[in-house]
């Protein structure tokens, strides 16, 4: 069952700036998903549409096989979405704020007080239950907008960047909310900024760029096709300038850190017979992070298939 | 282009009723945590207009078709709080929705539009009503009242908070700035309600204007609020009834429309 099929989606904005240019998209039940992409890529618009907060101009979208056209309430009920950007009534008590989004949802009085309940406790905001919105501080107001989300218990959980302004701690903890939330059967979607964060919770992914998507797979398989790994040696001696090291390309971060660029035809034994005749000992050695961040950057420059980076 | 989802019967269930009386819930609780700004003010102002027109002035006026000017007034002044606080209530409860995005949480719901204006105008036909008994109230202090008609009063209140609620809705639907939610009751409301026979009877004024007043709306509500106060009308009573329910349905069907298409609300 496909939680989400969207085909040939396009919305241009009133101002005439087309923002989504005919996308496909497909999210199965139970999957969790990223959608990553710079800034004004059409991430949020996207969501809009799948959430009817923005009017689409062509194309389909379908929530687990309502189309959003003809059987909108029946896929409004399958979606919680957690937006960008806050937007619950700051001067309604917490409390309030999740029984009446499960009142919008046909939730009787009394199971939405349960929900709500239970969905503050898994939170952390139970102790919060009876103090105004604007009074709670940015992460708390966070994890608000998830709960609230949640308090109809969708099929689907959209994220539109649900860790922005929140400290590590908090985020990490989010993940395993999220991770549990998942194992449980909520098929996930989220977008974010921070590319670790796609990499260490979802197995598929798609990126988005100037309203067109540019790739869409796993993310097993979008790592494989990286061509070239990055990893930063941290020598023993210093080193004042970058010595030959033939074939490799290399560039020195600091006197003792070296970086090098592996192409995935390269062998890293090679690498240490070069470094070994130019008597350069290493300490320790790390894979750059972000892998996903490099590639990402690369394939946005160029606007292509990631097989060409 | 998304298609406009009609209201169909299917709008009528349970879950949609649950959904409408959430709205209602979340209004009255709005108006009732911010009392200070919403039922004060009417206890405030009719205080005053009672004391000034009604008894300073009204003393030396005399009797307008056989009654005190105090109880004259009373009754147009009872429907002017009426229709002002219904007014004010959705126009700024629906645009502070809109403004602080919290409608997202009503759009993204599977409440069908229907529902999301009754709620709104059900909860500004709640604080009109209340604010009416408030205003009655505080009129005993200055006069006595003796209903002639509750069924008409009661009718008339109701439906007047009506028609200025769907107002209201369709105001704040097309507002993008704190200053349109201002504009229509400065300019248009407070000016007609004034010129709506609240403080004589049109038979006073000159032909031509006898018959200007006709066009506004608030003249028939005052009207048939003081028939069932006093039994006393400048125009016949099943006509009014007949022109504010018109009214309604017109702009009803407006508001809907605008929902529909997302206008203000959906970009
Ligand atoms: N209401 C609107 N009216 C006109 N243009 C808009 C509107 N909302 C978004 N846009 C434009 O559409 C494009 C996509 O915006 P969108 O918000 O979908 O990006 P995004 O991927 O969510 O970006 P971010 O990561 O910054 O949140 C941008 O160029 C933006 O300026
Ligand atoms: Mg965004």
């Amino acid at each position: 069952m496909k939680a989400l099929e969207i085909r040939q989606l396009t919305k241009v904005y009133a101002g005439g700036h087309q923002a989504l240019n005919g996308i496909d998209l497909d999210v199965s039940e139970g999957e969790f998903f990223a959608l990553l992409g710079p800034n004004g890529a059409g991430k949020t618009t996207t969501i809009g549409i799948i959430t009817s907060l923005v009017n689409k101009t062509a194309g389909q979208v379908s929530v687990f096989g309502y189309d959003i056209d003809t059987q909108l309430e029946a896929a409004k009920s399958q979606i919680g979405l957690v937006p960008q950007e806050f937007n619950f009534n700051v001067f309604e008590k917490v409390m309030h704020i999740l029984i009446t989004q499960a009142g919008y949802y046909g939730i009787p009085a009394k199971l939405a007080n349960e929900r709500a309940e239970k969905y503050l406790k898994k939170l952390g905001l139970w102790d919060k239950r009876n103090v105004q919105a604007r009074e709670l501080s940015g992460g708390m107001k966070r994890r608000l907008m998830i709960a609230r989300a949640l308090v109809h218990e969708p099929k689907l959980l959209i994220l539109d960047e649900p860790t922005a302004g929140v400290d590590i701690e908090l985020r990490r903890s989010m993940w395993d909310f999220l991770r549990e939330i998942n194992a449980q059967g909520i098929t996930i979607i989220l977008t974010t900024h921070y590319l670790e964060e796609a990499e260490a919770l979802c197995r598929k992914i798609a990126i988005i760029n100037q309203g067109n998507i540019i790739t869409h797979e796993g993310m097993d398989s979008l790592l494989r096709k990286l061509h070239v790994e990055t990893f930063i040696l941290y020598l023993k001696n210093e080193l004042w300038e970058l010595p030959d090291l033939g074939e490799f390309n290399g560039y020195l971060e600091n006197k003792c850190t070296l970086a090098v660029d592996v192409q995935r035809d390269q062998s890293m034994n090679d690498l240490f017979a070069v470094l070994a005749q130019h008597n350069i000992e290493v300490q320790s050695m790390r894979n750059k992070a972000n892998r996903l961040e490099e590639m990402f950057i690369k394939m946005i420059a160029k606007g292509e298939e990631v097989d060409n980076v | 282009m998304s298609k406009s989802i009609t209201p169909k019967l299917s709008a009528f269930n349970r879950q949609s009723f649950v959904g409408f009386a959430t709205i209602v819930q979340r209004e009255v609780r709005r108006f009732c945590r911010i009392w200070v700004q919403t039922l004060v003010p009417p206890i405030i102002t009719m205080a005053l207009y009672f004391v000034i027109f009604g008894h300073l002035i009204g003393s030396r006026i005399g009797t307008i078709e056989g009654y005190p000017y105090m109880q004259y007034i009373v009754s147009g002044l009872v429907m002017m709080s009426v229709i002002t606080n219904s007014y004010a209530n959705v126009v700024t409860s629906f645009f502070s929705s809109k403004f602080q995005r919290n409608i997202e949480e009503m759009i993204v719901a599977p409440i069908p539009n229907i529902m999301i204006l009754l709620g709104f105008v059900v909860g500004g036909m709640t604080r009109g009503l209340l604010t009416g008994i408030i205003v009655m109230v505080v009129a005993l202090f200055f006069t006595h009242i003796q209903i002639h008609n509750v069924w008409i009063t009661l009718s008339i209140v109701l439906l007047a908070s009506m028609l200025f609620s769907i107002a209201g809705f369709v105001n704040a639907m097309y507002a993008k700035k704190f200053d349109d939610v201002s504009i229509v009751p400065t300019f248009v409301l407070t000016p007609l309600t004034y010129f709506g026979g609240v403080f004589y009877s049109i038979d006073m004024l000159p032909g031509f204007w006898q018959h200007a007043s006709l066009i506004n709306p608030i003249l028939y509500i005052v009207n048939a609020f003081r028939f069932g106060i006093l039994g006393i009308s400048d125009i016949n009573v099943g006509f009014a009834f007949g022109i504010i329910i018109l009214f309604s349905a017109g702009f009803f069907i407006f508001a809907m429309r605008l929902l529909n298409k997302g206008v203000g609300i959906r970009s």
